[in-house]
């Protein structure tokens, strides 16, 4: 798994590729936690697109982000989702808790 | 096709080690797909093993890495459906502690536990899921049956 952290004014976007698992997840919550709680960004972006593989472990850590973005004040966003990543979504039965756009220009719209 | 009946197709030694997650994974995907899965079906099976061996190494070796793990997976009738299906029967053995039920069971959204949603991806995906333990060992047997073959147009 591979991350990168784009700013864009108030915005944070997280370019996510490669597989989540048990072993990359820990990475992807710290990564999340951090500009949620540490620097209160107004709004996290998740760029899913490029997710190859993501398993209970990855998207517990998308849970624990929007939980503490609800804390925080902050907008936890997904966009990207492809038929891997909607597929486990759709498992899990959590899609309603998330707010989730096609692309980056509706994730990141006002 | 009588003499493939439990067929052992692929066995796996290995440790508990997070690393080795996408090596299983590496393997079986394509084993999957030699069994006549659809690719969603191939995804979701990958998963579902995915998932057992977290659960093995998060709750019954307590994330302690270097610990045996065992999978093996075979061809063999399928379960309740007499000669006319075949399906996919993977086993995985652990000496780890014995499976807490009630500590796997939770997943609302304030509860959620990674092994929690791991045991309601299995039970989603599966066509049956057992638990054993057996002489200090866990066994856990996961079922899922075969796509029914298809019968080819000049017969």
């Amino acid at each position: 798994m591979e991350i990168s952290a784009r700013k864009l004014g108030e915005f944070t976007i997280f370019d996510i590729s490669g597989d989540i698992d048990l072993a990359t997840s820990p990475e992807l919550r710290q990564a999340l936690l951090h500009e949620i709680q540490a620097l209160r960004r107004p709004r996290v972006i998740v760029n899913l697109r490029a997710v190859r593989y993501m398993d209970s472990s990855g998207l517990a850590s998308l849970i624990e982000a929007l939980k503490a973005s609800k804390d925080a004040g902050t907008r936890f966003v997904l966009f990207g989702m492809n038929t891997t990543v909607r597929e486990v979504f759709h498992l899990s039965k959590l899609t309603t808790f998330f707010e989730i756009y096609d692309d980056e220009d509706e994730a990141s719209a006002p | 096709m009588a003499g493939r009946r439990r067929d052992l197709l692929l066995s796996m030694a290995f440790r508990s080690d997070p690393e080795s997650l996408c090596s299983v994974r590496g393997a079986l995907a394509p084993l999957a797909e030699k069994l006549g899965f659809s690719e969603p079906e191939c995804r979701a099976v990958v998963l579902a093993v995915d998932e057992a061996l977290t659960n093995v190494m998060r709750h019954a070796y307590a994330g302690r890495r270097g610990r045996p793990i065992e999978v093996s997976f075979r061809r063999i009738p399928a379960p309740g459906r007499g000669a006319k299906r075949d399906a996919l029967e993977i086993l995985l053995w652990d000496r780890g502690r014995k499976f807490d039920r009630a500590k796997l069971r939770g997943r609302a959204l304030e509860d959620v536990r990674p092994g929690g949603l791991g045991l309601h991806f299995i039970r989603e995906i599966m066509d049956a899921v057992e638990f054993r333990r057996t002489a200090g060992r866990n066994r856990l047997r996961l079922i899922k049956v075969l796509p029914a073959p298809r019968i080819p147009k000049d017969s």
